[in-house]
């Protein structure tokens, strides 16, 4: 009986065999523009031009490169990369904590007032950006002068802007979740004394746990890469710049000199990929949940 | 009880607050300005009821905007749900390094669209373009991004490199719920790969299908990022004598019509966007639905 199990487990399946190397070509393919960012990254802008497909003569182009990009006068790298994690942990922050308390609130009211405001919050998703972006600027501006708080091109301005934009989605998905957490729990914590606040942060809240998670991914993914957003709201030389804005403002400036764009992309991309290479259990997994739900 | 009460208020005070100082009051006054001569200079802005609208449907540039964001939108749905659904299989089957692969095929999707729009600008223009030349291939010596039939499809091809490997997931997750038992039996019975991928794998995954046609659709209809930073709207090109940018999607015609101040044009576009938006994915959503039922 083994031995007949080894045999054909030794027996080669033709088709297994082709569809690897026909996989292993697609994931080159898939592969292949980060390829050529890298490639072109540590090339000049001559050499690019005479040939793009070359191997590079130098690969210390790369790091002249690199700190000619951190060292010009245009864009501040290193401040759009402060800037951007600022902006997205806090996002994220304000996002959880308050869509978690909101989601939870409207599922165990369950009256008829919870019932609809759950469902405006869930239709608001349809509404696409463009019909919002330019009303939404305005408001802010008039908001901001009536309470002398200065909403556009400050971080508390877009992250509450975040916050407006990432509750729905959050709401829904943690709504879905904190349904099937059984009430029982929470009646016997009730009986042991606990106020209500109470039971919500050393009850639920740990619970919650799996779907923050997907929360926080899928929410960090869109705001790290979000460009109208900020563009609109912090503006395209204020202050407060994002990657994306940086990127673009380059890009901009530096017009058709692709050695210092493909640098400026490979440094907008170098950071998610180190977090990816770490989290990417876990961001898998976060992307499936939050689509299937 | 009184004091539930002023929990419930202060837990959902954040969230609703921002949720109608950011969404509800700009949406309705989006309405509003769409039938405006809102220019975003002066602060007087007075009603003109439809007029917006109906000058809308006789601009060439926003019918052309239109038109092409429906033909983006349907080569989209096809291309990166095939791929996607093919890159599914792959992933699911008894290759090796199956996790690895899946891994890498879902690295585009977490580059930002302004990013992988220059990339592939470059791409494109230049490493194609000097393969072509190289090869002496004269259909590659030419961007696909510089000819007005080519443009949509050079998009579109990007677009299902960045959302393919998310897709994929979905569709990975949906094969990973069926039982494995229902293939193996009807592969014992005699069907063959193909049978069994069309007779038992794609009608037990219409839930998925349905999931993945309308974030593709949605995500295609509102494209701008990409649209930015791969083509800018050209090449220039002509639509009923009238000169048009080539690949200006719905949302780049927008951002356009704002930034040379025409603000309430803008908006009326964008309101069409909303409500075209709406219909086609409540159809969407509907059919779907219904074959799901069916099968």
């Amino acid at each position: 009986m083994t031995a007949r199990k080894s045999l054909t487990r030794l027996r080669v399946n033709p088709g297994l065999v082709l569809l690897e190397v026909l996989t292993i070509l697609l994931f080159i393919v898939f592969m292949f523009p980060f390829g050529m960012v890298i490639l072109n990254s540590a090339k000049t802008s001559r050499e690019i031009i005479f040939n793009a497909i070359a191997l590079p003569s130098h690969w210390g182009q790369l790091l002249t490169n690199i700190s000619l990009i951190f060292s010009n006068p245009t864009v501040d790298y290193v401040g759009a990369f402060i800037d951007s994690t600022v902006i997205t942990v806090l996002s994220l922050v304000v996002i959880v904590l308050f869509s978690s308390m909101a989601a939870w609130v409207l599922v165990r009211s369950n009256k008829a007032w919870s019932t609809i405001l759950f469902m405006v919050f869930v239709a608001a998703m349809v509404i696409p950006f463009q019909v919002l972006m330019y009303p939404l600027v305005r408001w802010m501006r008039v908001v901001g002068d009536f309470m002398h708080l200065r909403l556009l091109g400050t971080y508390h301005g877009i992250v509450f802007a975040y916050l407006g934009f990432g509750s729905p989605l959050s709401i829904f998905v943690f709504h879905g979740f904190i349904k099937n957490i059984p009430f029982e729990l929470e009646e016997a914590a009730t009986i042991d004394g606990c106020s209500k606040q109470c039971i919500f942060f050393k009850i639920v809240f740990p619970l919650l746990k799996p779907i923050i998670v997907t929360v926080l991914i899928l929410n960090g993914i869109w705001i790290w890469n979000d460009y109208l957003l900020p563009l609109l709201v912090l503006g395209s030389n204020g202050a407060v710049q994002t990657i994306p804005i940086a990127v673009t403002a380059f890009a901009g400036a530096y017009l058709k000199q692709w050695d210092l764009i493909l640098t400026s992309t490979l440094i907008a991309i170098i950071p998610v990929i180190i977090l990816y290479l770490f989290a990417q259990r876990y961001i898998i997994k976060g992307m499936v949940e939050g689509s299937i739900k | 009880m009184k004091r539930n009460r002023l929990v419930n208020v202060l837990f959902l005070t954040p969230s609703v607050f921002a949720f109608v100082m950011i969404i509800i009051i700009p949406f309705f006054f989006g309405l509003y300005y769409s039938m405006t001569d809102w220019n975003g200079v002066s602060d007087n802005v007075a009603f003109v009821g439809f007029r917006n609208f109906r000058d809308l449907f006789s601009a060439p540039d926003f019918l052309y905007s239109f038109l092409i964001t429906i033909a983006y939108t349907v080569i989209n749905i096809v291309l990166v749900n095939v791929v996607s659904f093919l890159l599914s299989l792959i992933v699911t089957s008894k290759i090796k390094r199956r996790n690895f692969y899946r891994a890498g095929f879902f690295v585009p999707y977490l580059i930002g669209g302004i990013v992988l729009g220059y990339i592939w600008q470059f791409i494109l223009n230049s490493i194609v373009v000097d393969f072509g030349a190289s090869m002496s291939i004269d259909v590659l010596r030419v961007s696909f991004l510089s000819l007005p039939d080519t443009v949509i499809w050079a998009m579109s091809a990007v677009n299902t490199w960045q959302y393919a490997g998310y897709i994929m997931l979905i569709y990975v997750a949906s094969i990973q719920s069926i039982p494995a038992s229902l293939m193996e039996a009807a592969s014992v019975d005699g069907a063959s790969y193909p049978a069994r991928v069309f007779h038992i794998l794609i009608p037990m995954m219409a839930n998925a299908f349905t999931i993945s046609l309308f974030l593709t659709l949605t995500s295609s209809f509102k494209q701008f990022d990409m649209n930015l930073t791969l083509t800018n709207g050209g090449p220039a090109t002509r639509f009923f004598e009238a000169p048009v940018k080539a690949s200006q999607l719905l949302a780049m015609n927008i951002f356009n019509t704002a930034t040379a101040n025409r603000m309430a044009e803008a908006q009326a576009k964008a309101v069409v966007l909303f409500v075209a938006l709406v219909v086609v994915s409540l159809v969407q959503v509907t059919v779907n639905k219904k074959k799901e039922v069916e099968m």
